[in-house]
């Protein structure tokens, strides 16, 4: 009877492991079988047509533009904010009440950030629905991926570091420049490019703040639509599943790309604090 | 060596060191700002959302009961009524997690526990990469291969459905379950393992009555972060829900969660119809906060 039990809970266990496997190639695998036949040079550097034989180059280009513009904001206040918490803050209230807000903001859903931008960004500082309002409401989104790692990151500099250049009659500051920040450097940038992409795989958020035109953005005060957003119109719109697929696919390859990059230079950065 | 030049050497000294005391000041009040953006961001989406969703009950004199209990959603006829949205979000999370929670603890337990080290090598990071898979490519995935096959399966009229939306959360929570229950599987110490198994436990045994219970507060992390993803999800949700306005009264019925309405409508909404889809966003906010409390507690009863 226990064999019976135990075997039956191995193979419950096999089962469900195929099964996630099994579902999770076949979502990617379909992805690929779809959209590839769309795939080629004039689509993804070709300039968008309504009649759907276009490229999605101004989709790439405001995505690009999202990502570019939400890091130059979210990457010095996130590293900052994370030194603070790290090197300066006593543990205390203060601390406590700043990482309560850190972690209250990674679970707040991206609808919810949608909606505060559309009426903070968008309507009250009147920025219109753009790729301005939108990078602002995903610097918001990241903030909190930022400073988590980045604290990661300057938890791993041993403190013999610290007190090695401070002795040296180095000010704190000096310190944090010169010592802290470039042995934690691997740590941040694989932060990072994390950031980058949960930037890309983003919808709802950038639905509610960037609108939904089709068009190469003329600044970033324009209102333009990034892949995701792209791919979820032509699927709601037209039932395009074939274009969305392929818009599918650069978008899976970039994430690929991302998390490999990361996964490589955190490696790397594990090895060498190793040695 | 005169004594002038010194007195002016130290004079020069001492203004360079009120420069670095100076520098060393403002810097430390340029982080602590950066660190407190957050605690402000927070505190403006609460305000901004709470304001513009609060609006209506407090100074339009609609009533917040009917606007909760209320079933009928007619933004024309001044009627807004989301206890349809409420229903359709409770049923296709706990339907999602159902699904997706045993499949993905089991996967876990069988990447942790049985699979080869190689096999889990190679699982375990592709597992990882599809958590970063964007979520509208899950919702493709549902309208093009779930909806038709439940629409023949079922011989339905329109496939778009409370049951595609659960097996569409369902799957879109495993990687988050898989990645970290595994996480908190592997971290229960081998010694746990040995000392069970010399008792004369079966591998099984010792999994399901020492190892998991160990991990129960890794694996309740997993649980209700899969949780939030399934609830928070908009873009794919709206693509395999169908949007119909109607309390779910079967698995096969079109359904619109809180997240879909508040997507749906932003884009044309103005006056009350807007703000009454904040006022959605709040209730949807509370159940974010509710679960975040909720999570809170575990981690603490797990530090302990």
């Amino acid at each position: 009877m226990r064999h019976f039990k135990d075997n039956l809970l191995r193979g419950l266990l096999w089962l469900s492991a195929f099964l996630s496997v099994a579902v999770l190639v076949m979502i990617v695998g379909f992805i690929f079988y779809k959209g590839i036949g769309l795939i080629s040079f004039d689509f993804i550097f070709g300039d968008y047509s309504p009649t759907g034989d276009g490229g999605i180059w101004p989709m790439i280009v405001t995505t690009i533009y999202t990502v570019l513009i939400s890091l130059v904001i979210a990457t010095p206040i996130g590293i900052l904010a994370a030194v603070y918490l790290q090197e300066y803050a006593k543990q205390g209230r203060l601390v406590r009440l700043i990482r309560f807000a850190t972690e209250s903001l990674t679970g707040i859903p991206s609808i919810i950030y949608g909606l505060f931008g559309a009426v903070f960004f968008v309507t009250t500082l009147k920025l219109g629905m753009s790729i301005l309002a939108a990078s602002l409401t995903l610097t918001i989104i990241v903030l909190p991926v930022i400073i988590r790692t980045t604290e990661e990151a300057l938890k791993t500099v041993p403190g013999s570091y610290r007190e090695g250049s401070l002795a040296l009659g180095t000010t704190k500051l000096q310190t944090l420049y010169k010592v802290i920040l470039p042995s934690s450097m691997p740590g941040i940038l694989s932060g990072i490019i994390l950031s980058v992409g949960r930037i890309v795989g983003e919808s709802a958020a950038i639905f509610l703040t960037a609108g939904t035109v089709a068009a190469m953005p003329d600044s970033i005060l324009s209102s333009a639509r990034t892949l995701t957003v792209h791919s979820y119109l032509v699927t709601q719109e037209s039932g395009d599943i074939e274009l969305a697929a392929a818009v599918g696919i650069v978008l899976i390859v970039l994430i690929l790309v991302i998390n490999l990059s990361a996964t490589y230079i955190s490696k790397k950065f594990n090895k060498s604090t190793n040695k | 060596m005169s004594i002038p030049t010194t007195n002016k050497q130290a004079v020069e000294i001492g203004k360079a060191n009120k420069r670095k005391y100076m520098l060393e000041r403002v810097s430390q009040r340029v982080f602590l700002f950066c660190a407190l953006l957050s605690v402000i961001t927070l505190l403006l989406i609460i305000g901004f959302v709470f304001y513009k969703g609060a609006h209506p009950f407090v100074a339009e004199g609609y009533s917040f009961i009917d606007f909760i209990f209320g079933s009928d959603w007619v933004p024309s006829e001044d009627k807004f009524g989301i206890f349809p949205m409420i229903v359709a979000s409770i049923y296709a999370t706990v339907g999602a997690l159902i699904i997706g929670v045993p499949i993905g603890l089991f996967t876990a337990i069988f990447l942790a526990e049985i699979a080869s080290e190689r096999l889990a090598k190679i699982i375990s990071p592709a597992v990882q990469l599809l958590a970063g898979i964007p979520s509208v490519l899950y919702g493709v995935f549902g309208l093009a291969i779930i909806v038709p096959f439940l629409q023949d399966t079922f011989g339905l009229v329109k496939g778009q459905s409370l049951i595609a939306v659960i097996l569409v959360l369902a799957i879109m929570m495993l990687p988050t379950i898989v990645t970290v229950a595994e996480t908190a599987i592997r971290a229960v110490p081998q010694t746990y393992r040995e000392g069970s198994l010399a008792l004369g436990v079966s591998q099984i045994g010792t999994i399901f009555k020492v190892v998991v219970p160990a991990a129960k507060s890794g694996i309740m992390t997993a649980i209700v972060l899969g949780l939030g993803r399934a609830i928070g999800e908009t873009m794919a949700v709206i693509l395999v829900a169908g949007n119909s306005l109607i309390v779910p009264t079967s698995l096969t019925d079109s359904v619109r969660p809180l997240t879909t309405n508040i997507a749906l409508e932003m884009g044309y909404a103005f006056g009350t119809h807007q703000e009454m889809l904040f006022a959605t966003g709040i209730v949807l906010f509370s159940f974010i906060l509710i679960l975040n409390f909720v999570l809170a507690k575990i981690s603490a009863k797990g530090g302990n």
